[in-house]
């Protein structure tokens, strides 16, 4: 269906309507486009899927809290369940194989997966979706009973990488093909490589035609381990440092007071909320860690400099959480050096015009 | 006699032996003519100059005089030629080749007059022993293998399919697996070397192979054994298999107790029968797949036990009935379970005049003992649906059924009558010895519900309060369990999340959609999960529906009830 004038109005429009949490006029909208004419397809992927996105993209510029983006996830997840029961959506017996959709644990990000099952289904696919943070052992349960033809696994917190790891090994032991999807993966779907998924797709169209080109099964490695594919974990660094993490968060917590002197003035929930930002400071720099890549723990932490900004609190204070991290992790050859990339990205932000970046790849809820 | 000078030096000339002929250096003695290798001497042209008994012994024809290239294998002469030509500078590596049925290496020596001693070492054992244990080793490498292959799904069709596969490619060219009758049908997995594998349920005559129907019947494995081709139905030939059939062989697979099928194996061109070491390969390839499809097999039929028992157990997809929207999160404590201690049931009134029951609790301890004891519970209350009017009775009488069960566990809940009129929803909650549910005001406001009650299935008596109040558009009274208080983590990893936290998160929920206020509480409560473990999470919310009061039915959302 070729409107894309109506797909870009109705965006716009949809885009208010889900703001303002109305439910009505957002599933009105959706339905009578639909009775318009205008494809389910387009209708999921140019104009409900780009409110999410601008949903996403508003709460990492601190316009929409996370209570908002909740409330308006909600609504575009009505519209689409709205979407789905529209007859011309309808489907009738599936004319393609078994495919299962889920979220990497911990992932509570469902939207895009909720998408692309929605997609898959459209394009003859018989989808179980298993939504949001799926544990792995139901995943594996669940392969084990439907013996589907691929998982299609969607993360979109880089700092589930690692359970995505062990998502996309377990899958494979069994026989089945992966194929990653979702920003945690990289907007080059660099860290699919990396996790040795059999395939990358940036969005719900090349999903489906990822499967539709057909996958192999992959040779089955039972006897492959996590270090098969990142061998850097031998060095243990990652493993330290998770562990260490609620001992690091108090240490930095502490030494900050000491040496950032506005944080004397804290009260407790503002403490608090420093001591959150600490240990997702941590969390991302384990998971550059995992994959050996310190870009995902530089765009969080540009865009953390940003958002603190932006709530004057002087980022200033992030470069002197940096050094107590390095001081605490001295033995830790590659933190360090992630750390120390980590300084010079904010000292080239600070030399720099205080662009408000779009944060696309960052983000963690707070 | 120059030969001694041909000979090579380590071989000493000597006086003992006498009576030897001329070309085997009878002078020598001790000398190679003794050597218990063969031994041969031959010119620059290829012409035998001499020869002694072991290497007659090897070489029947040849005898001094004669021609290298009449008497020895082709590699022998080529090899005789181009060491004449010249010998290499550096001590080439040992030939070994076939001498008749033996292996031979030979090794040359150059004498000063230009003749070629050949000193040949009879290596048949040696080389049969290096080719068994080669294949030996392959066939451990693809045991394990197959192992590692057959052992990774526990998916039966996925099973049969590995089987199968491998099957074609490694012990013949196609292979069948015939499954236990299921009714009337066989599933048959068909598979040829460099095909696909395809899976079809058939009604076969299972007598129409010879030695399949006693296989298929677990009777005692027969020895694998090879059919005349032309005794093979059409429904054996893999689709795709074109080539003529040459040789069959049916080999059970035993299933230790559990039926697990037979293996029908095809080969093309000549009948060809296995050898030692294949048949034990064959055998063991049978024994693994036999145990990994029986494996699967009960997987299988356990999932599926499983299944049918839990569905009672699972927490309800929930949505909208009579004007109120009801949205509600489940998480079982441990990750591989699905069921657990904490409950929650929506049941609709019969006309949307009447009030809907709403519970929420939590039995005490965890996993499936715990959710046993939930689904009697959920079962009695909505037995004692009829006298809903009245939360005291209701709480009096499941009080009284716990007492006289025997488990001996109690149980914390929630009950809530709900009622749309006109523009507001009208609540009646009373706590037993529960969490008091939460009330979250349009303008962000959190209320507790001012209801109080002992815990039930405990004490003799139980008393408890109701509390009444009522919902405007936008609002949300929340019912959860303990699990979302108590979940232990947060950046310093071991404090509790608490309700002073949960309420502050609350009031930013003012105005949100109820699904969303279940997503949001639930969400907060596992990002502060530290790694070491949490109690079962249960939360519900209850909103007006915006829509008005809704028609009798809505449909549900099926695609979103594993949320």
């Amino acid at each position: 269906m070729n409107r894309p004038t109506t797909t870009a109005g109705l965006h716009e429009q949809l885009w208010q309507a889900v703001v303002a949490a109305d439910e009505y006029a957002a599933v009105d909208l959706v339905v009578q486009a639909m009775d318009d004419g205008v494809s389910g397809e387009d209708l999921l992927l140019d104009v409900i899927a780009r409110v999410q996105e601008r949903i996403g993209s508003e709460w990492a510029a601190d316009r929409l809290t996370v209570a908002q983006e909740h409330a308006a996830t909600a609504i575009n997840e009505r519209v689409v369940t709205a979407l789905s029961h529209h007859r011309a959506m309808r489907q009738g017996k599936p004319s393609r194989g078994r495919v299962t959709v889920c979220c990497v644990d911990g992932e509570w990000h469902a939207f895009p997966a909720r998408l692309v099952a929605e997609i898959l289904q459209l394009r003859g696919w018989q989808v179980d979706y298993l939504g949001a943070q799926t544990p792995t052992p139901h995943l594996i349960a669940h392969l084990h009973s439907t013996n589907p033809a691929a998982v299609l696994l969607s993360g979109s917190i880089p700092t589930h990488l690692p359970n995505a790891h062990r998502a996309v090994t377990a899958c494979q032991a069994t026989g089945v093909p992966v194929v990653a999807g979702g920003r945690a993966f990289g907007a080059d779907g660099r860290y699919a490589r990396v996790l040795g998924a059999d395939g990358w797709a940036p969005d719900a169209r090349a999903a489906a035609a990822l499967l539709e080109e057909g996958l192999t099964r992959s040779v089955t490695s039972a006897g492959r381990q996590a270090l098969d594919d990142l061998p850097h974990l031998a060095d243990q660094e990652y493993t330290m440092v998770v562990q260490a993490r609620p001992r690091l968060v108090r240490q930095t917590v502490l030494d900050l007071e000491t040496r950032f002197s506005a944080m004397a003035g804290y009260d407790d929930e503002q403490r608090e909320r420093t001591a959150e930002d600490i240990a997702h400071i941590i969390d991302f720099l384990a998971t550059a860690l995992y994959v050996d890549d310190a870009e995902v723990f530089l765009t969080f932490l540009t865009w953390t400099a940003h958002l603190l900004e932006a709530r004057k609190v002087p980022a200033a204070s992030l470069l002197v959480g940096l050094d107590i991290l390095a001081e605490q992790l001295h033995d830790f050859p590659r933190a360090l050096r992630i750390l120390t990339a980590g300084r010079s990205a904010l000292h080239a932000m600070a030399a720099g015009p205080p662009a408000l970046a779009e944060p696309a790849a960052a983000g963690a809820d707070a | 006699m120059g030969c001694a000078r041909s000979v090579p030096q380590m071989v000493k000339a000597s006086r003992g032996a006498s009576a030897r002929s001329r070309d085997t250096g009878s002078q020598a003695g001790t000398s190679w003519a003794d050597v218990p290798f063969p031994v041969l001497v031959a010119d620059r042209h290829g012409r035998l100059a001499r020869l002694n008994d072991a290497a007659r012994t090897l070489l029947p024809l040849a005898e001094a005089g004669g021609w290298l290239h009449e008497v020895a294998p082709p590699w022998l002469v080529d090899a005789h030629r181009s060491f004449a030509e010249g010998p290499p500078a550096s001590a080439a590596a040992p030939l070994t080749g076939p001498v008749g049925d033996r292996m031979v290496t030979a090794r040359p020596t150059a004498s000063p007059d230009g003749e070629v001693v050949w000193w040949l070492l009879d290596d048949t054992d040696r080389h049969r022993a290096e080719t068994e244990l080669r294949g030996e080793k392959q066939r451990c490498e693809l045991l394990t293998d197959v192992s590692s292959t057959l052992l990774s799904t526990l998916n039966l069709p996925r099973c049969m399919e590995v089987t199968a596969a491998l099957a074609a490619q490694h012990l013949a060219e196609a292979a069948v697996l015939v499954s236990p009758s299921q009714g009337r049908h066989h599933q048959l997995t068909y598979a040829c070397r460099y095909g696909d594998v395809r899976q079809v349920a058939r009604r076969i005559d299972p007598y129409s192979v010879p030695g399949l129907p006693e296989a298929l019947q677990g009777f005692p494995p027969v020895p694998a054994r090879w059919l005349d081709p032309g005794e093979i139905p059409d429904w054996v030939l893999p689709p795709g298999f074109t080539a003529a059939v040459g040789s069959v062989i049916v080999t059970p697979l035993p299933g230790h107790g559990v039926p697990a099928g037979v293996l029908i194996l095809l080969r093309s061109g000549t009948e060809r029968a296995f050898s030692g070491g294949e048949e034990n390969f064959a055998r063991l390839f049978a024994a693994r797949a036999g145990a990994a499809l029986s494996a699967a097999r009960l997987y299988t039929e356990q999932t599926a036990i499983t299944a049918t028992l839990m569905r009672e157990l699972l927490p309800p997809a929930l949505s909208s009935v009579h004007g109120v929207t009801y949205a509600g999160n489940y998480r079982p404590a441990s990750d591989h379970e699905r069921v657990g201690g904490d409950f929650y049931d929506v049941h609709p009134g019969p006309d949307p005049s009447r009030e809907t029951l709403v519970a929420l609790g939590d039995v005490a301890g965890k996993g499936l003992d715990a959710a046993v004891l939930t689904g009697k519970i959920r079962n009695t209350l909505h037995a004692l649906l009829p006298l809903a009017d009245d939360h005291q009775r209701v709480l009096r009488l499941l009080n009284g059924a716990l007492l006289t069960s025997h488990h001996g566990r109690f149980v914390t809940l929630v009950l809530a009558s709900v009622r749309r009129d006109g523009n507001r929803v009208d609540l009646r909650l009373t706590s037993a010895g529960h969490l008091p549910p939460l009330l979250v005001r349009a303008d962000g406001t959190v209320e507790e519900a001012g209801t109080r009650g002992t815990l039930v299935g405990a004490l003799p008596e139980v008393t408890a309060q109701s509390y009444e109040t009522t919902l405007a558009p936008g609002e949300i009274c929340l019912l959860y369990t303990d699990g979302i208080t108590e979940a232990r983590g947060g950046p310093l990893g071991d404090e509790l999340y608490g309700e002073e936290r949960l309420r502050r998160a609350l009031t930013a929920c003012g105005g949100m959609p109820a699904e969303a206020v279940v997503e949001h509480v639930q969400m907060l409560a596992s990002q502060w999960l530290g790694p070491g473990g949490h109690d079962d999470m249960a939360v519900v919310a209850i909103g007006m529906d915006r829509n008005g009061p809704a028609p009798a039915v809505t449909p549900q959302d099926t695609t979103r009830r594993n949320r």
